[in-house]
């Protein structure tokens, strides 16, 4: 039984990416400092979301992931656009 | 929460060597997530943390992504080909994302700790031709200009 113990580690793992990525959003120090700890955050979602579908042996979280992935990526353009033009949709 | 997973274990293509495969490919993935998001929290300044997360995190992702079609794929009827589709989907906006936030960057006139391209490359001027013979000029600081903050050179 190998499979339990590599996901618990990698759970563990992901979890203090998890955090990791947090601290930065919250100590900045720039924007866009913030918007890629943000798009780390969602990456790092999505990597916790496969590992919960091989954990719970189900295709259901496949679909949660590229939402995530989706709004993760239209988040960090539409923010590093809002900084770089001052408006998002010219 | 274990009764899914050690029910799946007695497929018929799940042997010991599938299962070795697809747990080191789980701590692979799982500690190169990590790592990014290290590189993330402990580099020095923007663009070496722009580096360090949008590498590692999509070959810690992907990592996962292939250990999970190989764990789907021994265990259902099937190639289970969803997590193609996030692959491909995280591996085409990353860099999308990452350029972005470099130009933004740019535009804010983050600093880096080698410094600054001149102010007519950033602004998208093309190169400026240096005059002998005019004095050297000042050039004008915008006021949103982030290395004023004298909180920046602290850390």
């Amino acid at each position: 039984m190998i499979l339990p113990w590599a996901l618990n580690i990698a759970f563990v793992l992901v979890s203090l990416a998890l955090l990791l990525s947090l601290a930065r959003l919250v100590i900045g120090p720039d924007k866009p400092d913030r918007i890629l700890a943000l798009d780390t955050l969602y990456v790092n979602t999505v990597a916790l979301l496969v590992l919960l579908g091989i954990r719970l042996a189900s295709n259901l979280y496949f679909e949660a992931a590229l939402l995530i992935a989706l709004f993760g990526f239209v988040g960090t353009v539409a923010l590093s656009k809002y900084l770089t033009r001052g408006d998002i949709i010219e | 929460m274990t009764e899914p997973l050690s029910s799946t274990l007695t497929s018929p293509l799940w042997s010991l060597g599938v299962e070795i495969l697809v747990s080191l490919l789980i701590v692979i993935g799982a500690a190169f997530t990590c790592l990014g998001s290290v590189a993330l929290l402990r580099l020095r300044d923007f663009y070496s943390r722009l580096h360090g997360p949008t590498k590692a995190t999509t070959l810690g992702v992907g990592s996962l992504l292939i250990a999970s079609s190989i764990f789907f794929s021994a265990q259902g009827p099937g190639l289970s080909l969803h997590e193609i589709l996030v692959a491909l989907f995280l591996f085409i906006t990353a860099p999308v994302g990452a350029h972005l936030m470099a130009k933004a960057a740019l535009h804010l006139r983050v600093r880096g700790q080698s410094g600054l391209p001149p102010d007519a490359l950033l602004d998208g001027q093309g190169v400026a031709q240096p005059d002998p013979q005019a004095a050297p000029r000042p050039v004008p600081r915008p006021a949103s200009r982030i290395d004023a903050d004298p909180l920046r050179d602290a850390d």
